[in-house]
């Protein structure tokens, strides 16, 4: 867990740092903390995990990468370690979960993939399918899409 | 539109952005650009939808929260309506309209503290009256979005 100057600091800079010169100078303005501090402090919770990246996030849209499909599997609990891995591997997943599942709703792996379009996300699936051995599937395109932001403390 | 230097950038921006005094300075010698221009560009980069945010990407189970997949029975037309009611909170990092023949169409993620998203939840129900599919995760493989840039 971390304390509370921290969380202050983490909760300044996950609007993201200021384009300027010195933008952790401006930061440790905000909280009211040494430039120095700030990015000791930084580098510490990034030691401790508690940061997984400090980096820029990429709006995908703007890079042509306009079909998001969430991908929902069916996998037995003797094979969804081994699937789940396999589909982890796959360069155009970005994402990949085990979840519980529901009374409706049997499907307990997720990956989501990102592509240039909804038939590229078809055959990725389909990709995915052969080399999981995971045959119940299906796939939820976005159609709208009403929020998007990196999870937040 | 982007040139060769401006994708060099964004890869090395979404590796990870330097933690240093003077981060753009330090980016500008690993492509002998001067510090202004790097800020430019970047800034630019913003401007056009291509950067949202430099900044932390938190490991939220480190801080004591839980995630969790959530889909509402709504009717595609009334799911504008839904979201507006689930965009309002901030432990909501996604929502999307996947509609699916099960009827389950608005697709949400919720990051917070157990106790904190059953009572998000309770509100979503008592505001919406709609059916949830509540789907905790139990293991994460893969996590974060990085693209091929160059």
């Amino acid at each position: 867990m971390i304390d509370k100057s921290e969380l202050e600091l983490l909760k300044a800079a996950q609007d993201g740092i200021a384009f300027e010169k010195r933008p952790y100078l401006a930061l440790g303005r905000k909280v009211d903390m040494p430039e120095e501090e700030v990015l000791e402090k930084l580098e510490e919770l990034i030691d401790r995990g508690v940061i997984r990246r400090f980096s820029a996030t990429i709006g995908h849209r703007a890079l042509g990468i306009v079909a998001n499909a969430m991908i929902a599997w069916r996998a037995g609990p003797e094979e969804v370690a081994r699937a789940g891995r396999i589909l982890a591997s796959f360069e155009a997943v970005t994402h990949c979960y085990e979840r519980e599942t529901a009374p409706d709703w049997p499907y307990n792996l997720y990956t989501v993939v990102h592509s240039r379009s909804r038939e590229d996300c078809i055959a990725t699936a389909s990709e995915l399918s052969q080399a999981s051995g995971l045959e119940d599937y299906r796939i939820l395109f976005s159609e709208r899409e009403y929020k998007k932001t990196s999870a937040r403390i | 539109m982007t040139d060769e230097i401006d994708r060099q950038l964004l890869a090395a921006v979404q590796e990870g952005f330097p933690i240093t005094s003077r981060p753009f300075r330090a980016l500008g010698d690993l492509f002998s650009l001067p510090e202004d221009e790097v800020i430019a560009r970047l800034e630019r980069l913003k401007g056009e939808g291509l950067v949202r945010r430099i900044g932390p990407i938190l490991d939220m189970r480190k801080l004591g929260c839980s995630g969790v997949l959530v889909a509402l029975k709504v009717d595609a037309e009334e799911a504008d309506q839904a979201a507006q009611v689930v965009d309002q909170y901030k432990e909501v990092s996604h929502n999307y309209l996947r509609p699916d023949p099960s009827g389950y169409n608005l697709w949400f993620t919720i990051s917070a503290p157990e106790e904190r998203i059953r009572e998000i939840l309770q509100e979503i129900s008592a505001k919406t009256e709609k059916p949830q599919l509540v789907l905790p995760t139990k293991r994460i493989f893969k996590i974060g979005v990085k693209f091929d840039i160059i």
